[in-house]
Protein backbone atom coordinates (compact mmCIF):
# COMPACT_ATOMS: atom_id res chain seq x y z
CA UNK A 1 0.00 0.00 0.00
CA UNK A 2 1.75 3.61 -1.31
CA UNK A 3 1.90 5.97 1.29
CA UNK A 4 -0.15 9.11 -0.26
CA UNK A 5 -0.85 12.71 1.45
CA UNK A 6 -4.44 11.55 2.95
CA UNK A 7 -3.75 8.04 3.70
CA UNK A 8 -2.91 9.11 7.70
CA UNK A 9 -5.54 11.40 7.70
CA UNK A 10 -8.58 10.20 9.61
CA UNK A 11 -10.70 10.45 6.58
CA UNK A 12 -14.48 11.28 7.22
CA UNK A 13 -16.43 12.91 4.53
CA UNK A 14 -18.79 15.73 5.80
CA UNK A 15 -16.84 16.31 8.85
CA UNK A 16 -17.34 19.86 8.92
CA UNK A 17 -13.98 20.57 10.72
CA UNK A 18 -12.05 18.94 8.50
CA UNK A 19 -13.72 20.11 5.28
CA UNK A 20 -13.39 23.85 7.41
CA UNK A 21 -9.80 23.65 7.54
CA UNK A 22 -8.75 21.86 3.62
CA UNK A 23 -11.26 25.02 2.80
CA UNK A 24 -8.54 28.09 4.52
CA UNK A 25 -5.84 26.12 3.32
CA UNK A 26 -7.38 26.29 -0.07
CA UNK A 27 -7.70 29.60 -0.02
CA UNK A 28 -4.38 30.42 1.09
CA UNK A 29 -2.84 28.03 -1.68
CA UNK A 30 -5.12 29.91 -4.26
CA UNK A 31 -3.52 33.36 -3.36
CA UNK A 32 -0.04 31.86 -3.63
CA UNK A 33 -0.72 30.90 -7.11
CA UNK A 34 -2.02 34.43 -8.11
CA UNK A 35 0.54 35.67 -6.46
CA UNK A 36 3.32 33.42 -8.87
CA UNK A 37 0.60 34.16 -12.01
CA UNK A 38 1.29 38.09 -11.44
CA UNK A 39 5.05 37.49 -11.19
CA UNK A 40 4.86 35.49 -14.50
CA UNK A 41 2.25 36.40 -16.37
CA UNK A 42 1.26 34.98 -20.11
CA UNK A 43 -0.70 35.24 -23.21
CA UNK A 44 -3.13 32.63 -23.77
CA UNK A 45 -1.41 30.51 -26.39
CA UNK A 46 2.24 30.96 -25.15
CA UNK A 47 4.02 28.48 -22.45
CA UNK A 48 2.59 28.95 -18.97
CA UNK A 49 5.32 29.64 -16.33
CA UNK A 50 3.12 30.43 -13.92
CA UNK A 51 1.37 27.26 -14.11
CA UNK A 52 4.98 25.57 -14.35
CA UNK A 53 6.63 26.65 -11.29
CA UNK A 54 3.70 26.83 -9.43
CA UNK A 55 3.28 22.66 -10.16
CA UNK A 56 6.83 22.33 -9.25
CA UNK A 57 7.70 24.38 -6.38
CA UNK A 58 4.38 22.65 -4.89
CA UNK A 59 4.82 19.27 -5.86
CA UNK A 60 8.70 19.74 -4.29
CA UNK A 61 6.95 21.57 -0.82
CA UNK A 62 4.34 18.56 -0.93
CA UNK A 63 6.66 15.70 -0.71
CA UNK A 64 8.82 17.52 2.16
CA UNK A 65 5.99 18.02 4.30
CA UNK A 66 4.84 14.70 4.25
CA UNK A 67 8.07 13.31 5.22
CA UNK A 68 8.41 16.01 7.83
CA UNK A 69 4.78 15.71 9.35
CA UNK A 70 5.83 11.59 9.37
CA UNK A 71 8.47 12.32 11.00
CA UNK A 72 7.90 14.62 13.32
CA UNK A 73 3.82 14.71 14.29
CA UNK A 74 2.74 11.31 12.82
CA UNK A 75 -0.10 11.55 14.89
CA UNK A 76 -1.30 14.77 14.12
CA UNK A 77 -4.03 15.08 11.28
CA UNK A 78 -4.42 19.19 11.34
CA UNK A 79 -1.41 20.34 9.70
CA UNK A 80 -1.82 17.39 6.78
CA UNK A 81 -5.25 18.56 5.92
CA UNK A 82 -4.30 22.29 6.32
CA UNK A 83 -0.70 22.25 4.56
CA UNK A 84 -0.67 19.63 2.67
CA UNK A 85 -4.58 18.72 1.06
CA UNK A 86 -5.11 22.69 2.02
CA UNK A 87 -2.48 24.91 1.00
CA UNK A 88 -0.80 22.98 -1.93
CA UNK A 89 -3.39 21.13 -3.27
CA UNK A 90 -4.96 24.22 -3.63
CA UNK A 91 -1.31 26.36 -4.90
CA UNK A 92 -1.15 23.38 -7.19
CA UNK A 93 -3.62 22.94 -10.07
CA UNK A 94 -3.78 20.25 -12.85
CA UNK A 95 -6.96 22.23 -15.04
CA UNK A 96 -4.92 24.98 -15.15
CA UNK A 97 -2.01 23.11 -16.58
CA UNK A 98 -4.41 21.17 -19.22
CA UNK A 99 -6.10 24.40 -20.31
CA UNK A 100 -2.83 25.77 -21.23
CA UNK A 101 -2.27 22.67 -23.54
CA UNK A 102 -5.60 23.55 -25.72
CA UNK A 103 -4.82 26.96 -25.72
CA UNK A 104 -1.30 26.20 -26.95
CA UNK A 105 -2.86 23.78 -29.22
CA UNK A 106 -5.60 26.18 -30.36
CA UNK A 107 -2.97 28.37 -30.89
CA UNK A 108 -1.78 26.35 -33.67
CA UNK A 109 2.04 25.23 -31.43
CA UNK A 110 1.72 22.01 -31.44
CA UNK A 111 5.33 21.32 -30.69
CA UNK A 112 5.62 23.61 -27.99
CA UNK A 113 2.66 22.01 -26.13
CA UNK A 114 3.88 18.74 -26.48
CA UNK A 115 6.82 20.00 -25.00
CA UNK A 116 4.79 21.99 -22.17
CA UNK A 117 3.13 18.41 -20.86
CA UNK A 118 6.41 16.59 -21.45
CA UNK A 119 8.16 19.30 -19.55
CA UNK A 120 5.49 19.90 -17.17
CA UNK A 121 4.65 16.29 -16.15
CA UNK A 122 8.57 15.88 -15.65
CA UNK A 123 9.11 19.12 -13.28
CA UNK A 124 6.29 17.88 -11.72
CA UNK A 125 7.49 14.19 -10.48
CA UNK A 126 11.42 15.40 -10.37
CA UNK A 127 10.41 17.75 -7.77
CA UNK A 128 8.31 15.16 -5.66
CA UNK A 129 11.60 12.86 -5.79
CA UNK A 130 13.97 15.95 -5.38
CA UNK A 131 11.52 17.00 -2.32
CA UNK A 132 11.53 13.34 -0.48
CA UNK A 133 15.25 13.20 -1.14
CA UNK A 134 16.11 16.65 0.38
CA UNK A 135 13.28 16.05 3.50
CA UNK A 136 14.15 12.76 4.47
CA UNK A 137 18.49 13.77 4.07
CA UNK A 138 17.89 16.72 6.20
CA UNK A 139 15.89 15.00 8.91
CA UNK A 140 17.97 11.53 8.47
CA UNK A 141 15.13 9.25 7.76
CA UNK A 142 14.29 6.63 5.52
CA UNK A 143 12.77 5.78 2.21
CA UNK A 144 10.22 2.94 1.96
CA UNK A 145 12.63 0.42 0.71
CA UNK B 1 -9.28 42.98 -8.42
CA UNK B 2 -9.79 39.45 -8.49
CA UNK B 3 -7.55 38.23 -5.45
CA UNK B 4 -10.77 37.70 -3.54
CA UNK B 5 -12.31 35.92 -6.21
CA UNK B 6 -9.99 33.26 -6.13
CA UNK B 7 -9.97 32.65 -2.74
CA UNK B 8 -13.51 32.46 -1.95
CA UNK B 9 -13.29 30.28 -5.35
CA UNK B 10 -9.94 27.67 -4.00
CA UNK B 11 -11.74 27.85 -0.52
CA UNK B 12 -14.34 26.02 -2.05
CA UNK B 13 -12.77 23.86 -4.58
CA UNK B 14 -10.06 22.30 -2.07
CA UNK B 15 -12.79 20.87 0.25
CA UNK B 16 -14.82 19.57 -2.85
CA UNK B 17 -11.53 17.80 -4.12
CA UNK B 18 -11.44 16.48 -0.27
CA UNK B 19 -14.39 15.17 -0.25
CA UNK B 20 -14.79 13.65 -3.63
CA UNK B 21 -11.13 12.22 -3.54
CA UNK B 22 -12.45 10.46 0.06
CA UNK B 23 -15.92 9.41 -1.27
CA UNK B 24 -14.49 7.70 -4.56
CA UNK B 25 -11.48 6.30 -2.77
CA UNK B 26 -13.74 4.46 -0.02
CA UNK B 27 -15.58 3.62 -2.77
CA UNK B 28 -13.09 2.23 -5.16
CA UNK B 29 -10.18 1.05 -2.85
CA UNK B 30 -6.63 3.05 -2.22
CA UNK B 31 -4.69 0.40 -4.34
CA UNK B 32 -4.41 2.89 -7.16
CA UNK B 33 -5.15 7.03 -6.57
CA UNK B 34 -8.38 6.78 -8.18
CA UNK B 35 -9.68 10.10 -6.00
CA UNK B 36 -7.08 12.37 -7.10
CA UNK B 37 -7.13 10.87 -11.06
CA UNK B 38 -11.79 11.50 -10.66
CA UNK B 39 -11.11 15.22 -9.54
CA UNK B 40 -8.32 15.99 -11.98
CA UNK B 41 -10.27 14.45 -15.48
CA UNK B 42 -13.72 16.36 -14.05
CA UNK B 43 -11.57 19.36 -13.54
CA UNK B 44 -10.12 18.88 -16.05
CA UNK B 45 -12.99 18.71 -18.30
CA UNK B 46 -15.24 22.08 -16.53
CA UNK B 47 -12.16 23.96 -16.87
CA UNK B 48 -11.92 23.20 -20.72
CA UNK B 49 -15.52 23.96 -20.70
CA UNK B 50 -15.30 27.29 -19.18
CA UNK B 51 -12.56 28.35 -21.46
CA UNK B 52 -14.55 27.59 -24.24
CA UNK B 53 -17.78 29.76 -23.25
CA UNK B 54 -15.42 32.66 -22.44
CA UNK B 55 -14.27 33.04 -25.74
CA UNK B 56 -17.66 33.27 -27.45
CA UNK B 57 -19.02 35.42 -24.92
CA UNK B 58 -16.74 37.48 -22.75
CA UNK B 59 -18.23 36.95 -18.73
CA UNK B 60 -17.37 38.89 -16.21
CA UNK B 61 -13.63 38.69 -15.07
CA UNK B 62 -14.28 37.96 -11.73
CA UNK B 63 -16.78 35.45 -12.19
CA UNK B 64 -14.05 34.09 -14.33
CA UNK B 65 -11.38 34.12 -12.30
CA UNK B 66 -14.05 33.02 -9.18
CA UNK B 67 -14.65 29.56 -11.49
CA UNK B 68 -11.09 29.22 -13.09
CA UNK B 69 -8.46 30.45 -11.16
CA UNK B 70 -10.21 30.24 -7.42
CA UNK B 71 -12.60 26.61 -7.40
CA UNK B 72 -11.38 24.09 -10.64
CA UNK B 73 -7.81 25.29 -10.10
CA UNK B 74 -8.00 24.29 -6.08
CA UNK B 75 -10.53 21.68 -6.87
CA UNK B 76 -8.02 19.67 -9.26
CA UNK B 77 -3.91 19.39 -7.64
CA UNK B 78 -0.59 18.87 -9.40
CA UNK B 79 0.87 18.01 -5.92
CA UNK B 80 -0.77 15.07 -4.95
CA UNK B 81 -0.69 13.51 -8.02
CA UNK B 82 3.10 13.73 -8.29
CA UNK B 83 3.57 12.54 -5.03
CA UNK B 84 0.74 9.23 -5.54
CA UNK B 85 2.53 8.36 -8.87
CA UNK B 86 5.97 8.49 -6.85
CA UNK B 87 4.90 6.64 -3.86
CA UNK B 88 3.71 4.18 -6.21
CA UNK B 89 7.05 3.76 -8.00
CA UNK B 90 8.78 3.26 -4.53
CA UNK B 91 6.76 0.76 -3.56
CA UNK B 92 7.21 -0.73 -6.85
CA UNK B 93 4.27 -0.38 -7.96
CA UNK B 94 5.75 1.06 -11.56
CA UNK B 95 3.18 0.16 -13.96
CA UNK B 96 0.60 1.54 -11.54
CA UNK B 97 2.67 4.67 -11.45
CA UNK B 98 2.85 4.88 -15.48
CA UNK B 99 -0.54 4.18 -15.63
CA UNK B 100 -2.12 6.92 -13.58
CA UNK B 101 0.33 9.59 -15.64
CA UNK B 102 -0.98 8.21 -18.61
CA UNK B 103 -4.38 8.31 -18.00
CA UNK B 104 -4.53 11.98 -15.55
CA UNK B 105 -2.41 13.87 -18.66
CA UNK B 106 -4.01 11.67 -21.73
CA UNK B 107 -7.40 11.88 -20.68
CA UNK B 108 -6.89 14.98 -18.94
CA UNK B 109 -6.11 16.64 -21.69
CA UNK B 110 -8.62 15.31 -24.29
CA UNK B 111 -11.46 15.98 -21.71
CA UNK B 112 -10.37 19.73 -21.58
CA UNK B 113 -10.31 20.03 -25.49
CA UNK B 114 -13.66 18.17 -25.54
CA UNK B 115 -14.53 20.39 -22.72
CA UNK B 116 -13.46 23.55 -24.56
CA UNK B 117 -15.59 22.31 -27.95
CA UNK B 118 -18.45 21.69 -26.23
CA UNK B 119 -18.01 25.61 -24.40
CA UNK B 120 -17.67 27.11 -27.72
CA UNK B 121 -21.26 25.69 -28.93
CA UNK B 122 -22.99 26.39 -25.13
Amino acid sequence: MPDRPEQHVAVRPGHPLAALVVGLGGAVGGLARLGVAEVLPHAPGTWAWSTFVANASGCAALAALVVVLAARFPDSHLPRLLLGTGVLGGYTTFSTFSVDVVELLRAGRGAMAGAYIGGSVASMLLATVVGLLLARVVLGVRGPR
Amino acid sequence: MTWWAVALGAACGAPCRYLLDAAVSSRFGRRLPWGTLSVNLLGSAAAGVLAGVVVRRPLDDTLVALLGAGFLAAFTTASTFAFEVIALAESGHRRGAALIVLLSVGIGIALAYAGFRLGLVL
